[in-house]
């Protein structure tokens, strides 16, 4: 193999990161997909085959592969985004007690300003509950290297080492310079039972060992490379980490700087003398005041989040606006706001979607619909408008059960779950219902895919992240062996065989399943069928077709008699699901060849 | 270009080959020997929602993202788009757009109007834009899916580079399968008769 060192490329965050497995020598990386994250194991799938990759059903499996890879001794990379690391809590809290064998590096990926997610949380908090070292990445170049870094100190310190990226790292792309990869050989298994068995004899033990880690690594991170000063101007000095770094240093290149790559825990000696070192001390951070609040309990005087905002993401602009406030910019003369309003483009469901008939019949029938995560979740957008609530992965069936038993008898509400989520957290909840008699119905709007987060392969999809075929998940068997005995299968694309099927489940005493069976328009392959056109003669300009929200249709030009737009549909964007048509009072909708 | 940033903002619809386009930039500015970053955000904007990609090139390139106010060129494959993103293009700056609308269905259920001559209202702000019917070129060349390559090259004379690097680079990064056509649609684009810009 040739060298590949000095060789520049474009990488991605999550790229980098593949790219920085690949060269530290890992042997396992799980996941399950989530944004901003689902890039690094898709890189590894594709271009690291070396590396064993996996889709696990969740994050928390996903975690718990990887310790046992770790307790193997083979080096391991887990990723998932910010509210993914949530579901893999558990695990993650007593592996940082256990410690590890192989290095381990698990991959937080925020996503501030909720880009894609439910929530901003600020994740680097888990690495201080858990008393385990974070790195945090500032570009493409870091995000690689800190993936050997971190598997480094994870062996020399017999911890689990979290890298934080956020979406602003893991979705921009900058130039990485290439390391040829290590070769690291998988340790093997060996008996030890008062470190890996968590019994609370063994883990008092493990909790002392713990707290001297820290102590250990906090000398560390005061003597690491990954924490460092650029000394500029005296009058101003900034700590910062991450992708902040890159706005301040943008807005204030000459300011003295302590970068911190490692960010927990802190480097308190370092803190002390930059501070010392500077007139006023400034800490710049996304989201909470997590830096700031640990400099401020040293004792040591600073000033964050009073110019600073937690809500959503940094940027040159805002960080330029606070050093303003602070005194020390000029304020900038960038005008605030656009001039005149503009439609929304909010995200919609495709044209041909398989969920878009059944949101069209759930509207109709009015009854409340918990609601989960996935594309279905735009159901809850006008139009459609009809889900009633979305927590987190697998909440929908727990949040239907819930209305259920406080509402009484009346079988009503209905959970609306994907076949990728119902998999990674919504089986449990089924079976709750099945134990404790709830009377609710279960949409399980199976498209055989993780959609949302590009189309990543699932235990129902026959085919592994690797590649390989595999066994798929028997719905109906599953829900079943949870104890469900009212289950009806049907085409997502007709609209009154759903509504049937809602109808009998609705009768039925006890929890109820309706699998819809349509695949993705998008993934594996496209859907394309004939396309539908609407007969302008004799469309009535009802907009009952607009109201169903798929992108194909529009409003024509052509009026009707009373003034109101006929309908129009686009026949490249058209997949011919039919489902317009079939709302349609008129018939005027019909298959693009047929002869009118 | 020199030591300045070069800022460049592309936008449009999820699907419209946003991605494509900034990476074709981001690699020409590496192969020059320039630092450069881009930055954009998947997931739900693929759902038919705004894609946005923001290129800065320079000698050090800290942000990955550009201030309102602070594009040197905003390049938009949808009119309606390129309005809602000219606050992000600075004074003088060069606005590129195609003439594609793509038309929400938010705006057929009668809640929003889209708008009746975006062109009009966009010369108002920018009388130097750059107006392209990049659809009816992509027909010409019989694949609608052109339009980002074609408004490449319309892009091409606001930077300093050689076109040779330009269509190098385009033909490492395009499908084989669709080189030729590339070339041809950036082609078509380089040789509109716009009047030359560099954004310096």
């Amino acid at each position: 193999m040739t060298s590949e060192v000095d060789m520049k490329v474009l990488l991605s965050g999550n790229e980098a990161v593949a790219r920085g497995a690949h060269e530290a020598g890992v042997e396992i990386a799980t996941a399950y997909p989530g944004t901003p994250s689902t890039e690094i194991l898709e890189t590894i799938a594709m271009q690291y085959r070396d590396i064993y990759a996996e889709w696990s059903p969740n994050e928390k499996v996903a975690f718990e592969v990887a310790v046992g890879s770790s307790i193997a001794g083979a080096r391991c990379v887990v990723a998932m985004k910010h509210v993914g690391l949530n579901v893999a809590a558990d695990p993650f809290m007593t592996f940082a007690y256990t410690g590890v064998k192989g290095g381990f590096v698990v991959v937080s990926a925020d996503d501030p300003s909720m880009h894609s997610s439910q929530n901003e949380q600020d994740n680097r908090f888990y690495s201080k509950f858990a008393m385990i070292p974070m790195l945090e990445p500032s570009d493409s170049q870091e995000s690689k290297d800190f993936v050997r870094f971190g598997l480094e100190i994870s062996e020399q310190f017999d911890t689990p080492v979290m890298l934080r990226m956020v979406t602003r790292i893991s979705h921009s792309k900058g130039i990485v310079e290439l390391n040829d990869p290590v070769k690291h050989e998988v340790l093997g298994f060996e008996r030890n039972i008062p470190k890996y068995v968590m019994v609370p004899g063994h883990a008092r033990l493990r909790r002392k060992i713990i707290i001297e880690r820290l102590e250990k690594l906090k000398e560390y991170s005061d003597n690491s490379p990954l924490n460092f000063v650029e000394n500029g101007r005296k009058d101003v000095g900034i700590i910062t980490s991450g992708i902040s770094y890159e706005y301040a240093k943008e807005v204030m290149p000459d300011a003295s700087f302590l970068k911190l790559g490692f960010s927990y825990p802190l480097p308190e000696k370092k803190i002390r003398e930059f501070a010392k070192s500077v007139d006023r001390l400034f800490v710049v951070e996304e989201l909470e005041p997590f830096l700031e609040d640990q400099i401020k309990a040293m004792g040591i005087e600073c000033e964050g989040k009073k110019y600073f905002t937690s809500y959503g993401e940094l940027s040159a602009s805002v960080v330029a606006d606070g050093l303003a406030e602070a005194g020390l910019l000029e304020k900038s003369s960038v005008p605030e706001s656009s001039g005149e309003p503009l439609f929304p483009r909010p995200p919609v469901l495709c044209p041909g979607c398989p969920h878009r008939g059944v949101f069209t019949v759930l509207k109709k029938m009015k009854v409340p619909v918990t609601g989960d995560i996935g594309c279905y979740t735009l159901g809850a957008l006008d139009p459609l408008g009809s889900m009633d609530s979305c927590v987190c992965m697998g909440a929908s069936i727990g949040n239907a059960i819930g209305i259920a038993k406080a509402n009484g008898s009346e079988k009503s509400v209905v959970a609306a779950i994907g076949d990728s989520t119902f998999l990674h957290s919504g089986i449990t909840g089924l079976l709750d219902a099945s134990y404790n008699k709830a009377n609710i119905t279960v949409i399980i709007l199976d498209n055989r895919i993780t959609a949302m987060t590009g189309g990543q392969n699932h235990p129902g999809t026959g085919t592994t992240l690797m590649g390989q075929e595999t066994f798929h998940v028997d719905m109906v068997k599953l829900c079943e062996a949870v104890g469900v005995t009212d289950i009806h299968t049907v085409d997502a694309y007709n609209l009154d065989e759903t509504k049937a099927a809602l109808q009998k489940a609705f009768d039925h005493q006890g929890p109820s399943v309706v699998i819809t069976n349509r695949p993705c328009v998008l993934m594996p392959r496209k859907v394309k069928e004939q396309p539908y056109k609407v007969i302008s003669d004799s469309c009535n300009g009802c907009k009952l077709c607009f109201r169903i929200g798929c992108p194909a249709i529009a409003a024509s030009k052509e009026l009707t008699k009373k003034g109101h737009p006929k309908a129009i549909i686009d026949p490249d964007l058209c997949t011919g699901c039919t489902i317009c048509a079939q709302v349609c009072p008129e018939d005027a909708i019909v298959r693009a060849d047929e002869k009118v | 270009m020199e030591d300045k940033m070069t800022n460049i903002l592309i936008v449009g619809v999820g699907g419209q080959g946003v991605l494509l386009a900034s990476e074709i930039l981001s690699l020409l500015a590496m192969e020059a020997g320039k630092d450069v970053k881009k930055s954009e955000v998947h997931g739900m904007s693929q759902r038919g929602g705004v894609v946005s990609s923001h290129v800065r090139i320079g000698k050090k390139v800290y942000s990955p993202t550009i201030n309102m106010g602070g594009a040197d060129v905003l390049m938009s494959f949808e009119v309606a788009e390129c309005l809602r993103a000219l606050p992000w293009l600075r004074d003088n700056g060069t606005a590129i757009t195609s003439h594609t609308r793509l038309i929400p269905p938010i705006t057929t259920i009668g809640n929003f109007s889209y708008p009746e001559d975006p062109i009009s209202d966009l010369k108002k702000k920018v009388p130097s834009l750059k107006d392209v019917d990049a659809d009816t070129i992509a027909l010409e060349l019989g694949n609608s899916r052109l339009v980002n390559t074609i408004l490449l090259g319309v892009l091409s004379h606001s930077l300093d580079m050689p076109e040779d690097l330009w269509l190098d680079v385009i033909r490492k990064r395009v499908p084989p399968k669709f080189v030729d056509l590339n070339v041809e649609a950036f082609t078509r684009g380089r040789a509109l008769n716009f009047e030359e810009t560099l954004a310096r």
